[in-house]
């Protein structure tokens, strides 16, 4: 049991270093692509506009592709690692729910890659895996150990599966407002840098962050019914105002909220996103707040 | 729902009907909906009665003139104080007088034809016009029937409307959630729940006398208890034996119901069901069999005391209460299920489960006060008024004497704490809950759309709306036109 965590360690601690590499690629390619005209151009006026060369940075684009996918396996076989000395389904803590989470968000790069050009992404997704995994081994690190008898149930797989993939499209929407937020400020400013030139217009961020959230909503409600559903059969009770509990119900709250001015008073834009990125930020609240700092049901083996 | 607000005329029907607009207005709602969200946090914050008592207590210690401004706030009950209460009444009075209008306006919309074919359908989205041979609005018809749109033939040309599911899904999640609310309230008026701590080779019997505590429902009273009895005849516990962590309960039970004896499994996430109540595994602990006697040796107490669990490895306290022995006796004990004598320390279990058991105690003479009325815990002896008369332990087996008599312990059997609870709505809620999932699906995934068709001198012209701007309607289009022009 302890080899396989031994193994775990390892193989998570090499996907961070081929992450790394993957971000150093990712910037390289970003970087280098960038061009800066030699003289003045007669028709911009005096600003020297920077354009984007991609054709140059091709090469490096690809090792970052190849790096990311690497890292993808290195870490899937570290979370299988994990639930084999384990001997259940690896996201029982902080650090499982960590390392399960950063999987499925590389993973769920890497699949929209093959039929989308999102590379200009892979930056900020090689970074936040990176981020992910190296807060989960330093602060949130625990023991591989078996289930206390209360999360031996099947809801564990449900309810937790879609709490991770609910949390991961929720936080990649509040990306997607802020990244609006950013790049609206700058276009009222004058324009975007050229590095920035991939990413889509605000339009697309606005309508995409929206999508996402409507997309998900469903299986946010589902999730919470799911732990309302278990918690009748471990506890007794199936709503009880755990803190865990409240702020799950305070999510769904916001994020009805959100959807109900997006789709009958119509906001749009600005107002939208900041909407979007609280709703998204009293999810991370919950994550953050009832596992480190809170009391409740929903503490359990440390983190 | 009301768009427009309109001037109140002077009178009390009109305000009611002006209050009763702005009560159900979309803004109101929307309003309410967010102070509901805002209005559950300080209980996330605050300890609260029903999740934490111990923490609501410590507070009052600790700082209580605070604690007493809170209570008026109701801060420490929060999820039933009246101002949530208020918040959540009003919306769901809200979201009633807008959603149940707006099914019937809905159901009538459903029943009726699609609207007519507007005149100038070039001006709406994906407008094409080609040439065909006859029969087009037959096969247009024939496409719209086979892909269940709801159809209107008027002169030469067709109206079909598709995507109901999406207003009607958008209706049910809104209806189901005044289901919850129906089930929630339904449990608690008429529901129970209790606790109580049976050792193994005992039985429970569900009426009132059997339970520790129990709280009855606002509209229920104690005949509602469902007969039943449980024995428990066997109780496991698994410990890692690295962790010391717990792995698995198990208790095997002997159900009686309606005359018929079965034997059952308990477990921690496998709760027994009789009807609308339901039992749960919720805590264990164990309880020291000891016979205690008198100087003359007559038995004055004999049986199992329930000691309460203060550690992982399950260090207990108890009191052994004995006001019939001559003179009266108390025993303030610490039992330890794997004793281990650490220096400095005193003694301590080092595993919950029973491979050195030991149980030590002090020993009080006096009156106890059991006789006075006054409630007290059976875990804890009050020795103020009471004289210390000795210090001892014993193992399984083994007799301690004190100057006024013996205690022995006999051996020692686990304990579990059963939850009894009794929640008649949680079904409905539970619909409720699949419903609403259901619903937001299909109204947040269901598209509504048009499709017209107009027979033209030259051939048809065909066109589409779009709702919510889902996308789609394109392609749909196209293979609909495809199918229209398949029959030349």
């Amino acid at each position: 049991m302890t080899e396989w965590a031994y193994i775990s360690n390892n193989l998570i601690y090499a996907a961070m270093a081929v992450f790394a590499l993957s971000f150093v690629a990712h910037a390289f390619e970003t970087a280098f692509a960038v061009r800066t005209p030699e003289s003045k151009d007669a028709t911009t006026g005096s600003k020297l506009v920077q354009t984007l060369d991609y054709k140059r940075t091709e090469k490096a684009a690809r090792i970052a592709t190849t790096l990311m996918a690497l890292g993808f396996i290195l870490l899937f076989g570290g979370v299988i690692a994990r639930g084999i000395s384990n001997q259940h389904v690896p996201w029982s803590n902080m650090y499982e729910f960590s390392i399960t989470g950063a999987l499925s968000f590389t993973g769920a790069y890497l699949a929209a890659l093959r039929k989308y050009d999102l590379r200009w992404l892979g930056l900020f997704v090689s970074l936040a895996a990176l981020l992910t995994l190296g807060t989960a081994i330093t602060l949130l690190y625990r023991d591989s150990a078996p289930l206390v008898p209360a999360l031996k149930s099947t809801w564990l797989v449900i309810h937790v599966i879609a709490a991770i993939i609910s949390g991961g499209v929720f936080l990649f929407a509040n990306i997607v407002a802020g990244a609006y937020l950013y790049l609206e400020r700058l276009e009222s400013r004058g324009g975007r840098p050229a590095w920035l030139q991939r990413v889509p217009t605000i339009e697309v961020l606005d309508q995409l962050s929206y999508r996402l959230v409507a997309f998900v909503f469903p299986l946010w409600t589902f999730s919470v019914i799911a732990g309302a559903i278990w918690a009748e059969s471990a506890w007794g009770r199936y709503w009880g105002w755990d803190p865990k509990e409240t702020w799950a119900f305070i999510t769904w709250v916001a994020y009805a909220a959100y959807l109900h001015a997006r789709v009958t008073v119509g906001w749009r834009g600005r107002r939208a996103a900041w909407l979007c990125i609280f709703a998204g930020s009293t999810f991370l609240f919950n994550y953050v707040y009832v596992n480190v700092w809170g009391t409740g049901k929903h503490t359990y083996s440390g983190l | 729902m009301s768009q427009k607000v309109e001037v109140p005329e002077i009178g009390f029907i009109a305000l009611l009907r002006y209050g009763w607009r702005q009560l159900t207005s979309m803004r109101t709602a929307l309003i309410l909906l967010m102070l509901l969200g805002i209005a559950a946090i300080p209980g996330s914050l605050i300890p609260q009665r029903i999740t934490n008592p111990i923490a609501v207590r410590d507070f009052y210690i600790n700082s209580p003139s605070e604690a007493r401004w809170y209570d008026r706030f109701y801060l420490f009950d929060v999820y039933g104080s009246p101002w949530f209460s208020a918040i959540y009444i009003l919306l769901f009075i809200s979201l009633a007088g807008c959603v149940l209008p707006r099914s019937v306006e809905h159901y009538k919309a459903m029943r009726a034809q699609p609207p007519a074919t507007p005149r100038n359908l070039s001006r709406l989205e994906f407008h094409q016009e080609f040439a065909t041979s006859a029969g087009a609005l037959d096969r247009a018809d024939a496409w719209f029937s086979k892909n269940r749109f709801r159809v209107r033939r008027e002169g030469n040309s067709l109206s079909a409307e598709k995507g109901y599911l999406r207003e009607t899904g958008n209706l049910l999640f809104h209806l189901s959630l005044i289901l919850i609310l129906v089930g929630v309230s339904f449990g608690a008026l008429f529901g129970m729940r209790g606790e109580a701590i049976i050792n193994v080779g005992e039985r429970f019997i569900n009426v009132p006398t059997t339970y520790d505590s129990l709280a009855l429902g606002k509209l229920t009273n104690e005949k509602s208890l469902s007969p039943f009895e449980i024995k428990l005849d066997r109780f496991a516990a698994q410990y890692d034996p690295r962790t010391n962590q717990a792995l698995d309960y198990t208790a095997w039970v002997t159900i009686t119901e309606n005359d018929k004896s079965e034997k059952k499994v308990l477990k921690v996430n496998k709760p027994l069901t009789f009807g609308n109540s339901r039992v749960y595994l919720q805590a264990n602990g164990y309880s020291p069999v000891v016979t205690v006697r008198d100087l003359q040796g007559n038995v004055a107490l004999q049986g199992p005391v329930p000691f309460l669990p203060q550690d992982g490895n399950l260090r207990s306290i108890g009191a052994i209460k004995v006001p019939d022995a001559n003179p009266p006796v108390g025993f303030v004990g610490n039992f330890l299920p794997t004793n281990q004598r650490l220096e400095g320390q005193g003694s301590i279990s080092i595993f919950p489960e029973l491979l050195d058991p030991k149980l030590l105690f002090s020993i009080w003479k006096g009156d106890m006060g059991l006789d006075s009325g006054v409630p007290q815990s059976v875990y804890r002896l009050d020795t103020q008024t009471l004289e210390k008369i000795g210090l001892g332990s014993v193992k399984p087996g083994e007799t301690y004497t004190y100057p006024e008599g013996s205690i022995t312990l006999e051996t020692v059997v686990p304990w579990v704490n059963l939850q009894i609870v009794k929640d008649p709505g949680k079904n409905y809620a539970l619909l409720g809950g699949i419903v609403a999932v259901l619903g937001l699906l299909s109204s947040l995934y269901g598209r509504r759309r048009r499709i017209w068709i107009r027979e033209t001198s030259t051939g048809v012209e065909v066109a589409g709306l779009s709702k919510n701007d889902a996308p789609g309607l394109e392609t749909e289009i196209d293979n609909f036109i495809q199918a229209v022009k398949e029959g030349k």
